[in-house]
């Protein structure tokens, strides 16, 4: 009797550990998705009727033993990239993914330029002699002033 | 006033984006099914739900298939559009009355009329998952070797009907049904 009840307990401790773990998986694979009605939340904090629709599909197939590849294959297939929160990087991405470094490359071009053309006209043109005249001038003025 | 040019070229860019931004329309996902065979489905009827309806009885032909339910409110404004699509016999219509209650969904066709050929009763939306549905009133143009060929999201309106829909369904019906 006593070996029963242990046998038992531990089958309810197995399933309920198992249930929790499945319920950790759906969770994270909830935050992934979007929700198509409510299109800024994921289908975790939605309320939205299709939302828990979708979260009942995800528990579903995970329960039967599906990978998150495959439900997320699934959710693909029937909604389109735009239910991933993640897009996924393909060609027709690669200017989402890659763009700001591309302007970030972009500026640092720009700026390299600048700065290198600036330096030339210095050293092409040394200052005139009125100039350093007057920057002399200033130069005195300031050393007598304090 | 050379050196205004590119940042005036820059913003006038930058507005030319955020007005086409503007008028695109957020809810309309291109729909991954466009091209492919329509998910396969077999339902109880919403009126016989000893009989059933599904993709394999309407094989061989250009049919319609429209995402509906009773508590849908776009579906009232839907609704005339789709009474004059089976008026002018354009093509069956298969309804899929979606996350609904039988009673409620008999009692609106009672109430409004029913253009459908038949109703699939889809009361829990699985049906409606395979078809990436999300947005009721959907509707599906499907060809005669099972493809889906047009999705629209939200109501048909007549222009829709007049400048998609009839010029898309005769061509259709002119393809083979096996090619």
């Amino acid at each position: 009797m006593v070996k029963l009840i242990a046998a038992l307990m531990m089958t309810l401790a197995l399933v309920a550990h198992a249930e929790a773990d499945l319920d950790k998986r759906a969770a994270a694979l909830e935050e992934e998705l979007r929700c198509l009605v409510c299109q800024n939340q994921t289908i975790a904090d939605s309320h939205a009727g299709l939302a828990s629709d979708l979260r009942r599909e995800v528990r579903e197939q995970l329960a039967q033993g599906k990978s998150e590849q495959e439900v997320l294959d699934f959710m693909v297939q029937r909604y389109g990239d735009f239910v991933l929160y993640r897009p996924p990087v393909k060609s027709t991405t690669w200017l989402l993914w890659f763009g700001p470094f591309l302007l970030l490359a972009a500026g640092a071009l720009l700026l390299a330029s600048r700065l290198r053309a600036a330096r030339a006209r210095a050293a092409e043109a040394p200052p005139s002699e009125e100039a350093l005249q007057r920057a002399r001038a200033l130069l005195d003025n300031h050393k007598e002033q304090p | 006033m050379k050196r205004f040019i590119l940042p005036l070229g820059v913003f006038v860019a930058l507005l030319g984006f955020l007005w086409v931004g503007l008028r695109l329309n957020p809810r309309e996902v291109p729909s991954p099914l466009i091209d492919k065979s329509a998910p396969a489905f077999a339902l109880a009827q919403l009126h016989l739900p000893e009989r059933q309806i599904g993709t394999r009885d309407m094989a061989g032909q250009v049919w319609i298939l429209n995402v509906w339910a009773s508590w849908c409110v776009a579906c009232r404004q839907e609704h005339p559009v789709l009474m004059e699509m089976a008026r002018l016999k354009l093509a069956p219509i298969v309804g899929l009355n979606y996350k609904d209650s039988r009673d409620d969904g008999i009692a609106n066709l009672q109430r409004a009329g029913d253009p459908y050929m038949v109703s699939a009763f889809d009361q829990d939306g699985r049906v409606g998952i395979d078809y990436g549905v999300y947005g009721v009133p959907e509707t599906f143009v499907i060809d005669k070797r099972g493809v889906i060929r047009y999705k629209q999201i939200g109501i048909l309106t007549p222009d829709v009907v007049t400048g998609k829909l009839i010029p898309l369904i005769e061509k259709l019906n002119k393809e083979a049904g096996h090619g």
